[in-house]
């Protein structure tokens, strides 16, 4: 009986690891149904950008408010997660606050851990008083309606309840050393907890006991039930900010990647030597699809891009087609992406491994023509983004399909391209007359 | 400004002569077709004689370098205009190009290689700033002291190809004050004719994005509203009519500020 608790927190530990390990071999896999993209190029500058931009948060403090506040969250849990390796280890062993023979290091230790979690407080609750008092535009713009916003706020009443009772446990755990309650190691400073403690100097040793250990259980269970929120949030930049910053383009913004299917056809075009009537060879391929009309036209890192997206909408509150009025949202080019993408993923899940169709596609059941025609290509929601994730490489994608698979341009663009076919400018003018400026 | 004719060789007469001029000045269609793009390119090439550049055009071999194309999603077109200049330009050996549109600049510097068309490309307002830092042009004139000028960054100079400097510090040499928009450089506003919207109307919204850039500008009260693309040129000059401030702002290309500061 006397490992029970052990038994019973490995238990525990293993079902929220494991669920977590199937929610991400799931994402893995949706992810690969994109198109492969060789991205293997660069490698030092793409580890700069991941430590720059992911782990040194270099675009966060753009916007210095947001910036900071999110500095205090993203090193508060990163470091407050130190506790959760001593947790793990005291809850399969039975020990407690084993990392305790650090002496005044482990007491450095818990004291910053203390105040960090104060700051992670205080910081998340002016991240809700944002979303949800002040009610910034980019926070309450139309595709935020819904589960998106339930979901920005869940994600801070979690982080709000795990450092409650982080603190919960540490301030019973510190009253329990003052009464020199057995098993109770004198150790950790508790800059922070010793005020909630001074609550509890009526309790006896066993409530106090009761306290800690309710604390103590909730919090790591806690921990596992977010880990496993993640993959049905958009919390999941988390993990995915890293690499998606380190696949994120190398390039200067201004570059499109040119596609390689239709230069072959090109240079055959204008290849005088061709047989324009010659029949296929025996190992002709079906010509590759121009542009994307569903995820799976898109590439993997584009998938990527659209998982981590955690809608902070920054990208839309710069976008120029957005602030006048336009239907188009770059942050919903990335929300409907995942969603698509998740759907898909379901569809094949629910069909023992195999996509059945369903008829529906990003392109028309997700984002219309109408957004796609709104893009000015200006950058500015690349520019923008925290975790370097570019919704223009998707609208211009789909433009393609719309263009080169459906003839589908407005019909001015139709006029401008006919005239750079028929006379090398966009505008209807002899390309003998190139010159005619000079004289003017 | 003077009426001396401008010297504008051609590729074609070079080669005929057996010269390789130094650089290729890329003209580009809106350059080359639209009235008020014209006067930029005009502006230009007087710097370019006024410092004696060695530079040639292609003239009427030159061709729409399918940039618009490419962006409304037609890489066929844009594919084939490619590949047909850059036939054009290895075959008279060009090594470095200078033109005065960003998206030119954009697309021959980052989509051409690929394609097989490598240059060294530069935009006019850096070529004009080494012209000024190597001493073969001086901007002296005092025609621009107390006016205020606010520069609008084109999107595919700035963002894309992160070059915010080069225009700042050619306009540095003249007498003017430059202040800066809210939104300047990384965070400039487009002024909405990327992305080939230039060629067909906006979709439904509340606002012009031109008018929403040209209220940017002019809540810096500037004298001159400059900038260094043809397009930006085209929306902020609609936009500043729209407000009806076309009496008292002017919306210039560097090109045409160097050139009417240095009375050419």
């Amino acid at each position: 009986m006397e490992y029970l608790s052990n038994i019973l927190f490995a238990i525990v530990l293993v079902a929220g690891i494991g669920f977590f390990t199937k929610n991400v071999l799931r994402l893995s896999r949706n992810i690969k149904l994109g198109r492969d993209v060789d991205v293997s190029d660069n490698k030092s500058q793409r580890w700069k950008n991941m430590a720059k931009i992911a782990l040194g948060q270099t675009k966060m403090v753009v916007r210095p408010v947001a910036g900071f506040l999110h500095i205090i969250v993203y090193v508060g849990f990163i470091i407050i997660n130190l506790e959760v390796l001593e947790i793990i280890i005291d809850g399969l062993f039975g020990t407690h606050r084993i990392f305790a023979l650090l002496g005044s290091v482990y007491n450095l230790l818990i004291g910053s851990f203390e105040i960090l979690a104060v700051l992670v407080i205080v910081a998340v609750v002016i991240f809700w008083i944002r979303r949800n008092v002040i009610r910034i535009k980019r926070f309450i713009n139309p595709e935020m309606k819904g589960w998106p916003k339930n979901d920005g706020n869940i994600i801070l009443y979690i982080e709000l309840v795990l450092m409650t009772l982080f603190l919960t446990m540490n301030a019973a755990d510190y009253q329990l050393q003052l009464l020199d309650a057995p098993h109770y190691t004198k150790a950790g400073a508790f800059p922070a907890s010793q005020f909630i403690a001074s609550l509890f100097s009526d309790m006896s040793i066993s409530s106090l006991i009761i306290l800690e250990r309710t604390a103590w259980w909730l919090h790591i269970i806690g921990i596992l039930c977010f880990l496993n929120y993640l993959y049905y949030s958009k919390h999941l930049h988390i993990l995915l900010a890293f690499p998606n910053t380190y696949y994120g383009s190398v390039e200067p913004k201004g570059k499109l990647n040119n596609l390689e299917a239709i230069t072959k056809e090109v240079k055959l075009m204008m290849d005088p030597s061709a047989d324009p009537f010659a029949a296929p060879t025996e190992d002709a391929s079906v010509p590759e699809k121009f542009g994307a009309s569903d995820v799976k036209d898109l590439s993997w890192v584009q998938l990527l891009n659209a998982y981590t997206c955690t809608e902070c909408g920054r990208c839309t509150s710069s976008c120029p087609a957005n602030l006048t009025g336009k239907k188009l949202s770059p942050r919903k080019i990335m929300m409907d992406t995942r969603d698509r993408l998740e759907e898909v993923g379901k569809n094949i899940d629910a069909n023992k491994g195999v996509f059945v169709d369903d008829g529906k596609q990003l392109l028309g059941d997700y984002i219309t023509n109408e957004e796609l025609w709104a893009c000015t290509t200006c950058n500015a929601c690349v520019e923008e983004c925290p975790v370097s994730i570019s919704p223009l490489s998707i609208i211009q994608d789909m433009r393609r399909y719309l263009v080169m698979e459906q003839s589908a341009a407005p019909v001015e663009l139709n006029n401008m391209m006919s005239n750079i076919e028929n006379n090398g400018a966009p505008w209807p003018y002899n390309q003998m007359d190139r010159l005619n400026w000079v004289e003017e | 400004m003077s009426n001396d004719k401008l010297r504008v060789p051609t590729m074609g007469q070079c080669m005929a002569e057996g010269k390789q001029p130094e650089i290729l000045f890329w003209v580009g269609s809106a350059g080359s077709f639209d009235d008020r793009a014209k006067k930029i390119t005009r502006a230009f090439v007087k710097i370019l004689n006024k410092a004696n550049v060695d530079f040639a055009v292609l003239g009427t071999e030159e061709s729409c370098t399918g940039d618009v194309a490419k962006r409304a999603g037609n890489e066929f077109l844009f594919q084939m205009q490619a590949l047909m200049n850059i036939e054009v330009l290895n075959g008279y050996g060009i090594k470095k190009i200078v033109t005065c549109d960003p998206h030119s600049y954009n697309c021959l510097k980052n989509e051409y290689p690929g394609l097989g068309g490598n240059y060294e490309v530069v935009h006019h307002t850096q070529f004009i700033q080494d012209l000024i830092n190597s001493e073969k042009l001086n901007v002296s004139g005092s025609l621009y002291k107390g006016k205020r000028i606010t520069f609008h960054d084109p999107c595919y100079l700035g963002r894309a190809n992160n070059e915010y400097n080069a225009p700042r510090e050619v306009l540095k040499n003249t007498d003017a004050d430059i202040v800066e928009m809210k939104r300047h450089k990384q965070t400039a506003l487009c002024c909405g004719a990327g992305g080939a919207q230039m060629f067909k109307e906006p979709e439904k919204g509340d606002k012009d994005i031109n008018v929403l850039r040209t209220e940017d500008a002019l809540s810096t009260k500037p004298n001159i509203i400059a900038t260094g693309c043809p397009y930006c040129i085209t929306m902020m000059t609609d936009g500043v009519k729209n407000k009806e401030k076309e009496d008292t702002v002017k919306v210039m290309d560097i090109a045409e500020i160097i050139a009417t500061a240095e009375e050419l």
